[in-house]
C-alpha cells in the first residue's frame, strides 16, 4: 500500500510534540463536544499539547483517520502512539489510568485534588 | 442519512456473534448513540482494538452515515 504522502506530515507532528490533539477547532475554541472533552480532559491534567485544527486541514482529517485506522476526531496521540478518542481518553481519565499512562511515558499531569 | 439502533446491532451482532449489545439514542435523530458492547472477541485486547472491532463491523458506518457513537466495550466477566 503506497504510503499517503500526508502520512510524513502526521508521523512528524505526533513525533515532534510530546502530546498532539487532532480536533475539531481549537483549545481556545473547540467546534465540536467531543473535541472539547479532551481539551477539558487534557487541561485539567494541566499537560501542555498541540491541538491540530482538522477543519482547516481536509488532507489531515482524511489521512489521520487512514494513518491511524480509527474512524473519527478527536484523536489523542502521546509520544507518537495513538491513544484513542474521546471515549477512550474520557475512560482513561474517569479510571486514573490517564495520568499513569502519561507519568510512563515521562509527562508529568497536575496532582489529583 | 443515519442509522437505525436495530442497523448497529445487526452490524454488530454479525461481526461478533456472542456479543451482548446495549444502545441507547442519545439525540433521536439516528445520529447520535451510547452503546455498551460485551465480547468474548474484547479478550487481551486493547481498548482501542476493541473500538476498532465495533467500528470495522458496521462497515464504514461509523463516521459517516453515523456521527457519533459513544461506545463502551468490555470482555465478559468469567
Amino acid at each position: 500500500m503506497s504510503d499517503n504522502p500526508v502520512f510524513d506530515r502526521i508521523r512528524e507532528e505526533v513525533t515532534g510534540n510530546d502530546i498532539v490533539l487532532f480536533m475539531k477547532g481549537t483549545p481556545v475554541f473547540p467546534q465540536c463536544g467531543f473535541s472539547n472533552a479532551c481539551v477539558q480532559v487534557l487541561t485539567y491534567l494541566n499537560v501542555p499539547f498541540k491541538g491540530i485544527n482538522v477543519l482547516e486541514d481536509n488532507e489531515i482529517r482524511e489521512g489521520i483517520k487512514q494513518f491511524s485506522d480509527w474512524p473519527t476526531i478527536p484523536q489523542l496521540y502521546v509520544k507518537g502512539e495513538f491513544v484513542g478518542g474521546c471515549d477512550i481518553v474520557r475512560e482513561m481519565f474517569e479510571q486514573g489510568e490517564l495520568r499513569e499512562y502519561l507519568a510512563q511515558k515521562g509527562i508529568e499531569a497536575a496532582a489529583a485534588e | 442519512m443515519a442509522m437505525s439502533a436495530t442497523d448497529i446491532e445487526k452490524l454488530i451482532k454479525a461481526a461478533l456473534p456472542d456479543a451482548t449489545i446495549d444502545i441507547r439514542d442519545l439525540a433521536g435523530d439516528g445520529d447520535h448513540y451510547a452503546a455498551n458492547v460485551i465480547s468474548a472477541a474484547f479478550k487481551g485486547k486493547t481498548r482501542v482494538q476493541q473500538h476498532q472491532l465495533v467500528y470495522a463491523a458496521l462497515k464504514g458506518g461509523m463516521g459517516t452515515e453515523l456521527h457519533a457513537l459513544a461506545l463502551q466495550t468490555s470482555a465478559p466477566t468469567e
